[in-house]
C-alpha cells in the first residue's frame, strides 16, 4: 500500500525510518513519530470501527486523548489490549490492531441492523426495552447486547509485563507542557522550586507545534524544544512526557501514569511498561489546554467529519492529509488556521464560517491566499456512509433559526470547529468550585479548595501573549512562596495573529421533512433526539439526563460532548448552561490499565507470605499448606496417597493416643511490662488477673465495649511484672491496637508498655498423652513432671543449650506444652522434638487435626468468636467475674445478651453417624416446613471425632441450653442436603478435662 | 489520600494510619453505675457530623501512636493534630 495522503514533506515524523504494521488483517507502513492514526490515515484508511450502540461507520475524529471513535484492539508481543485509542498509540514495528464492536467485519456489520432498527434503541433502551419478559434477559438480550457492543476483548491470560508505582514529592506540579506549562515551569525552576513537568504526548510543546507563532525570535516549536533542554540540564526538575496525570486527590495528591514501554515492540528487559506516580506536590499548576467543540450538525457521526484543530495536526506534526477536498465548518478563527494550513500544502478547502462578516489578521490572511469563504453559511448533514462524500450545505438567518435552500457539494472530508472547551478535568476533580464564562460558552476553574492554579487554555485564556505572562507570574510566585526566592526570568517577544470573537452557534436546525441523527456523544452513539425523549420523559438533573441517556459515560468521558449535551438541556429547558451545571468530573481522566493501578502487588507480591521458621522442615516431609492470615502454615502431612481427611485423621488420632507436634508460630505473642501490668489485664479479660501468681499461665478472654467477645488466649505471668499474651493468629494486629487504644487514650495513668512479639518467638506444640516422656528426653535437668510443671504452670529450661520456655497449655485437650525458643532456634528446636519423640510415635500434625482437636473437646475459636458472640453464647460465662468491671461488662446486662433462651454453643451429631455435617448449614425444628423455615441456629465448624469415629460439628443455638438430646435437621440449602441429627454437649471428649490436668 | 501530620513523626500519608472514630466520647469510668441510655449513647451513638471533627487515628504503621486529628468530615481539610494526652481545645 502507498502512502497516498501522506505531504511529499514536513511533519515531525523521521521519514528515514518507515516503520510496517498490520491493521484489520493487512499490512501498512507508516513512519517514525506516527500514532497508528496518522500512519493509517496517511495510507487512506478512514473507517475503523462501528459506534457502541447503532454499529455505524466510524472514522477518526481527533488527535489525541479526547478521541471518541478509535479504539483498538492491540496486538503486542503476544498480548493483547483492548480499549486502545489509535490517536494515542505510538507506532512500533510489528504493532497489530484491529476493530472492535464489529461482527463479523469492519466492511459488512451484522450489527448494523441496529441502524435500522433505531425504535428499538431510543434513550434509556437498556432499562425500557430489554426488561420484558424477564426470562429473556439471561438468554437472550445480554447476550446479543455483550456481543454486539463492547469496545474490545481483555485477555484472560496473566499479564507478564510489569508495573512499577512510585511516590514522590515536589513543590510545583505542572501537568502539561505547552506554552503555559512551559513557561511557568521555566520561571518555577528558575526561582528554585523543585519541579515536575508531566505531558500525556511523546512530544513536548502542546499547540506550539501547530501554531503559526513567535517567540523571542523563535518559532513556536523551537522555543519549546529550547525550554525543555534547559528544563532536563536543571537539577530541580523532573520532566516526563508519555505521562498523563489522571487524578487530583485529597491534599494535594495526584497520580500520574507513565507509559514506559507502550511505543515499543516490547518491554525492555527489567522495565516497566508502566509506572504510576502518586505525587504529593505543594503546588499545582494545571495547564492541561483546551480541547475543540463540535458544531452538531446531520449524520455528523460520518467518517470523515473531524475536528478543524486534529486535521491541523494531522498536516503539521505528522505531515498527513486527511482529506484532498476539505470543508472547514467553524464558527470561530480557528477553522481558518486550518484551512490555511491546507493552502499551504497545496489543497483548496471550503471555509463555511456561521458568523456574517467576521474580520480579523487571520481571516485577512485567508481571504489574501484566495481561500473560498462562505459567510453564514453552515453544514445541514453529511452525506456518505462509510466515508464523507459531500454534503448539504445552506445559508443560515441572522437569528439562526431559518435555513436556505439545500446545496449539495462535493467533499471528502468536514473539518469542525466550535470553538475551545478548557480541560478542567483535573481543577474539577480537586474540589475547585467552576463557573461559566459567557465569553467562551464554557466552564473555567473557579474557587480552589487545595493548593491549584489553572492557567493558559485551560482557563480561558486563548492568546499566547497572556498565556505566557500569566504562567511566567504564577511560576514564579507559586515558587517564591515555597522558597523564598527572587529569580523572575525576563518575558519574551511575542508575535502572533490576532483573532475576532467566535459565533455561539452550536447547532444546526433540521432542515424541514428530515429527520438526520445529529449526534452528541460519538462513543455512546447519543443524538439531540435522545436528549429530547429524556426530558420529555421528565428527566430534569443534568446527573439523571446523562445516566438516563448515557451522554459522557463511555470511556472519553464525553470530553467532546459534555458541553454541547448541556447547551442542549439548557436551551429545551429555558435555562441558562450555568443554571443547568456539569456533571462531576471523575478520576481517570483518561482509561488507566488495570495493570498500573495493582502494580508489583500481583500473584505472590498480592500480599506478604510468612514462613515459620520450621518452614523448610514442613516442605521436606510433605506438608501440604494452608493460607491463614498472612501466615503459610502446614495443614497436613501427606504420607502415600493420603487425601486430605486420612491424613488429618491420622494425625489426630496419633495426638489422642500418642503424641504429636505442631508448629504454633503463628500465634499471636505480645510482650506486657510494668508496675501496672496486671491491673491492665484485669481491666481487658473478664476474669480475675491480680493474683495470678509468677510462673503461672491463665487462659483468658476478652471483649469490645459491646459486649461481643474480640478474642481468647493464655496469658502467662513470666515475672513481677512481666507478662507474656498470646492471642489467636487473626487477632494479633488487633489485640495490640486495642491494648495501645486503652494504655494511650482511656487509662494512661497505667504504667505498662506492651510491643508484639510474635516473629521473635518459634513455638511448638507437643500433645497427647505420652507428650511428658517427650519433655523428659528433652529437659533432662528440669522437672517437668506433674508436681515440677502442673497444668497451667511455666517454666524457663535448657534445650540442649538453647533457651526455651515450657508452657503448659493444651488446645488439643490432652496432656500438651508449648516450648517456645527465639526464632533463629526454632528449626534447631523441632528437630529435637521429632528427634526425642520418634521412640513415642510422634507425628507433625498440621492446622486440619488441630481443628478436630479442637472441636471434638469443645474449645471455640475463630469460627465461633466470629464477631456476634457473647461469652455465654460460647459457654465462657464461667469466666466472667461478678466483682470486678471490665472492657464490654456493662453491655451484657443488656437485654438480649441477658435473655433466657439467648443462642449458646452445642455439639451436634448425625443420627445415622455417617453423612458429613456441611459448615454454615442451617439448623431447623422441621426439614418439611413451608419456607421461609425457622432457623435456629448454624453450623459453626465441622470434624470427623477420631474419639468417636463419627461426624461431629460445634452449632450456635437457639436456647441451646435446653436443647441437648433434641432432634433436629441440618440444612444446606448450598450442598442439597437435609440431615437429621441430634444435639448433644459441646464437650464431646473428656467432658472434665482430666486429661489436660493427668 | 489524605496527609496527617503525626505529632510525633510530622506529615505521614494515610496508609500509614488506621481510623478509631469520635476523639471526643469519653469512656465511662470503670465500676461505675451507668443508664442503659448512658451506656448505648458511649458505645453506639455518635453524631456523624458533617463539618469539622475530632476524631482518633492510629499511625499503625509509624509510631504507633493514637493520635487526636481535627478534620473537616466534608472537605478533608485537617485544621489539627494532637497527641493522645493533650487536651482537645
Ligand atoms: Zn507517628
Amino acid at each position: 500500500m502507498t502512502q497516498s495522503f501522506r505531504l511529499e514533506s514536513g511533519g515531525l515524523i523521521n521519514r528515514d525510518k518507515k516503520i510496517s504494521f498490520k491493521f484489520n488483517g493487512k499490512n501498512y507502513y507508516g513512519y517514525e513519530g506516527d500514532t497508528l492514526a496518522s500512519a493509517l490515515i496517511a495510507n487512506g484508511v478512514h473507517l475503523i470501527g462501528r459506534s457502541f450502540k447503532y454499529h455505524r461507520p466510524r472514522g477518526f475524529f481527533g488527535a489525541g486523548v479526547d478521541e471518541p471513535y478509535a479504539i483498538v484492539q492491540l496486538y503486542r508481543n503476544g498480548e493483547t489490549e483492548p480499549n486502545i485509542k489509535a490517536t494515542e498509540q505510538e507506532l512500533f514495528e510489528g504493532l497489530e490492531a484491529k476493530s472492535v464492536n464489529c461482527w463479523p467485519s469492519v466492511n459488512f456489520d451484522v450489527g448494523a441492523i441496529n441502524n435500522f432498527l433505531k425504535i428499538f434503541l431510543p434513550a434509556g433502551f437498556y432499562y425500557k426495552t430489554f426488561m420484558w419478559p424477564k426470562s429473556f434477559w439471561y438468554k437472550i438480550y445480554e447476550p446479543f447486547i455483550r456481543r454486539a457492543a463492547g469496545l474490545g476483548t481483555a485477555s484472560i491470560k496473566h499479564d507478564k509485563e510489569r508495573y512499577e508505582h512510585k511516590y514522590e514529592y515536589c513543590d510545583v506540579l505542572i501537568t502539561g507542557s505547552g506554552p503555559s506549562g512551559l513557561a511557568s515551569a521555566y520561571s518555577a525552576a528558575k526561582n528554585g522550586a523543585k519541579v515536575i513537568l508531566a505531558e500525556d504526548k511523546s512530544r513536548f510543546g502542546g499547540t506550539l507545534l501547530t501554531s503559526e507563532v513567535n517567540i523571542g525570535n523563535q518559532s513556536g516549536k523551537e522555543w519549546a524544544d529550547s525550554i525543555i533542554s534547559v528544563l532536563k540540564e536543571m537539577p530541580n526538575v523532573t520532566v516526563k512526557n508519555r505521562s498523563q496525570v489522571f487524578g487530583y486527590y485529597d491534599h494535594n495528591m495526584l497520580v500520574m501514569s507513565e507509559r514506559i514501554s507502550d511505543h515499543l515492540p516490547k518491554t525492555k528487559k527489567f522495565h516497566p511498561k508502566q509506572r504510576l506516580w502518586y505525587i504529593r506536590a505543594k503546588e499545582v499548576l494545571i495547564s492541561s489546554g483546551s480541547i475543540e467543540r463540535p458544531i452538531v450538525f446531520g449524520n455528523n457521526d460520518t467518517p470523515g467529519v473531524m475536528l478543524s484543530s486534529a486535521a491541523k495536526e494531522y498536516m503539521k506534526v505528522y505531515g498527513v492529509l486527511v482529506g484532498k477536498k476539505p470543508l472547514v465548518f467553524t464558527n470561530n478563527d480557528s477553522g481558518y488556521e486550518t484551512a490555511i494550513e491546507f493552502k499551504k500544502n497545496g489543497i483548496d478547502p471550503i471555509i463555511l464560517d456561521t458568523r456574517k462578516e467576521p474580520q480579523s489578521e487571520i481571516i485577512e490572511e485567508a481571504k489574501n491566499m484566495n481561500i473560498n469563504i462562505k459567510n453564514s453559511y453552515v453544514v445541514v448533514a453529511a452525506q456518505g456512509y462509510k466515508k464523507v462524500k459531500s454534503a448539504d450545505i445552506a445559508k443560515i438567518s441572522d437569528n439562526k433559526e431559518e435555513l436556505g435552500s439545500i446545496e449539495n457539494i462535493e467533499c471528502d472530508c468536514i473539518c469542525v470547529s466550535g470553538f475551545w472547551t478548557p480541560t478542567i478535568h483535573l481543577a474539577s476533580q480537586s474540589g475547585n468550585k467552576t463557573k461559566f464564562n459567557e465569553d467562551i460558552d464554557a466552564f473555567v476553574p473557579g474557587i480552589s479548595k487545595q493548593n491549584e492554579k489553572t492557567l493558559g487554555a485551560a482557563n480561558g485564556i486563548y492568546t499566547l501573549e497572556e498565556t505566557l505572562k500569566d504562567s511566567f507570574e504564577k511560576g514564579n510566585q507559586l515558587s517564591k512562596k515555597i522558597t523564598n526566592n527572587e529569580n523572575k526570568v525576563s518575558f519574551p517577544n511575542v508575535v502572533e495573529k490576532k483573532s475576532t470573537v467566535h459565533d455561539k452557534f452550536w447547532c444546526v436546525p433540521l432542515p424541514k421533512g428530515k429527520n438526520y441523527k445529529r449526534f452528541l456523544d460519538f462513543q455512546n452513539d447519543v443524538a439531540v433526539s435522545d436528549i429530547e425523549i429524556a426530558l420529555k420523559e421528565g428527566y430534569r438533573s443534568i446527573e439523571h439526563v446523562k445516566r438516563y441517556t448515557t451522554l459522557g459515560m463511555a470511556t472519553d468521558q464525553g470530553k467532546t460532548s459534555n458541553l454541547n449535551g448541556l447547551q442542549l438541556v439548557s436551551k429545551i429547558e429555558n435555562k441558562v448552561v450555568p443554571a443547568v451545571g456539569h456533571t462531576t468530573f471523575r478520576p481517570p481522566y483518561s482509561p488507566v490499565s488495570i495493570g498500573a493501578i495493582v502494580g508489583r502487588e500481583v500473584g505472590k507480591h498480592s500480599k506478604p507470605t510468612r514462613k515459620s521458621p520450621m518452614h523448610s522442615w514442613h516442605e521436606k516431609n510433605n506438608a501440604v499448606f494452608v493460607d491463614a492470615g498472612v501466615w503459610l502454615r502446614p495443614r497436613y502431612y501427606k504420607r502415600g496417597e493420603e487425601n486430605l481427611f486420612e491424613a488429618s485423621k491420622r494425625e489426630a488420632k496419633n495426638v489422642r493416643t500418642n503424641v504429636g507436634v505442631c508448629d504454633v508460630t503463628t500465634l499471636g505473642k505480645i510482650d506486657i511490662k510494668g508496675p501496672d501490668a496486671a491491673e491492665l489485664l484485669n481491666r481487658v479479660y473478664t476474669n480475675a488477673w491480680l493474683k495470678l501468681p509468677v510462673g503461672k499461665a491463665r487462659y483468658g478472654v476478652m471483649l469490645r465495649e459491646d459486649g461481643i467477645v474480640m478474642d481468647d488466649g493464655t496469658t502467662t505471668r513470666i515475672s513481677e511484672n512481666h507478662y507474656h499474651m498470646t492471642t489467636t493468629t487473626a487477632q494479633a494486629a488487633n489485640v495490640l491496637s486495642h491494648l495501645e487504644y486503652y494504655l494511650q487514650l482511656v487509662w494512661p495513668e497505667l504504667n505498662v508498655n506492651v510491643v508484639s512479639t510474635t516473629e521473635q518467638w518459634a513455638g511448638a506444640a507437643v500433645a497427647g498423652p505420652k507428650s511428658r516422656e517427650v519433655l523428659k528426653k528433652l529437659f533432662p535437668n528440669s522437672d517437668v513432671s506433674n508436681e515440677g510443671l502442673p497444668f497451667m504452670g511455666y517454666m524457663e529450661a535448657d534445650l540442649f543449650g538453647v533457651k526455651a520456655k515450657i508452657f503448659r497449655i493444651s488446645f488439643s485437650g490432652e496432656l500438651a506444652y508449648e516450648v517456645n525458643v527465639e526464632s533463629d532456634n526454632g528449626y534447631f528446636m523441632w528437630e529435637k522434638i521429632i528427634e526425642a519423640g520418634e521412640e513415642f510415635g510422634i507425628q507433625p500434625y498440621g492446622t486440619e487435626a488441630l481443628s478436630t482437636l479442637r472441636i471434638e473437646m469443645g474449645h471455640v475459636a475463630g469460627s465461633e468468636l466470629d464477631g456476634r458472640t457473647i461469652p455465654y453464647d460460647n459457654s465462657l460465662e464461667g469466666l466472667l467475674n461478678k466483682k470486678k468491671d471490665f472492657i464490654g461488662k456493662r453491655s451484657l446486662s443488656r437485654k438480649a445478651f441477658a435473655a433466657e433462651d439467648r443462642q449458646k454453643i452445642v455439639g451436634v451429631v448425625p443420627l445415622d453417624k455417617k453423612t458429613s455435617i456441611p459448615e454454615g448449614s442451617h439448623l431447623v425444628k422441621d426439614s418439611n416446613a413451608p419456607l421461609p423455615n425457622p432457623k435456629l441456629g448454624y453450623i459453626s465448624a465441622s470434624c470427623w471425632s477420631v474419639e468417636h469415629d463419627n461426624p461431629f460439628s460445634l452449632a450456635i443455638l437457639k436456647d441451646g441450653k435446653n436443647m441437648i438430646g433434641e432432634k433436629l435437621f441440618v440444612m444446606s440449602p448450598l450442598k442439597n442436603k437435609v440431615i437429621p441429627v441430634e444435639i448433644v454437649s459441646s464437650h464431646y471428649v473428656d467432658p472434665k478435662g482430666e486429661r489436660v490436668r493427668s | 489520600m489524605l496527609h496527617i501530620k503525626c505529632p510525633h513523626c510530622g506529615m505521614r500519608s494515610q496508609n500509614e494510619f488506621s481510623y478509631g472514630g469520635d476523639a471526643t466520647v469519653k469512656r465511662p469510668e470503670l465500676g461505675k453505675e451507668i443508664s442503659d441510655q448512658d451506656w448505648d449513647n458511649f458505645v453506639y451513638n455518635r453524631k456523624s457530623l458533617r463539618g469539622k471533627h475530632w476524631e482518633l487515628w492510629q499511625h499503625l504503621s509509624g509510631c504507633r501512636q493514637w493520635i487526636k486529628v481535627q478534620r473537616d468530615t466534608a472537605t478533608h481539610e485537617i485544621f489539627k493534630t494532637l497527641k493522645a494526652n493533650e487536651e482537645i481545645s
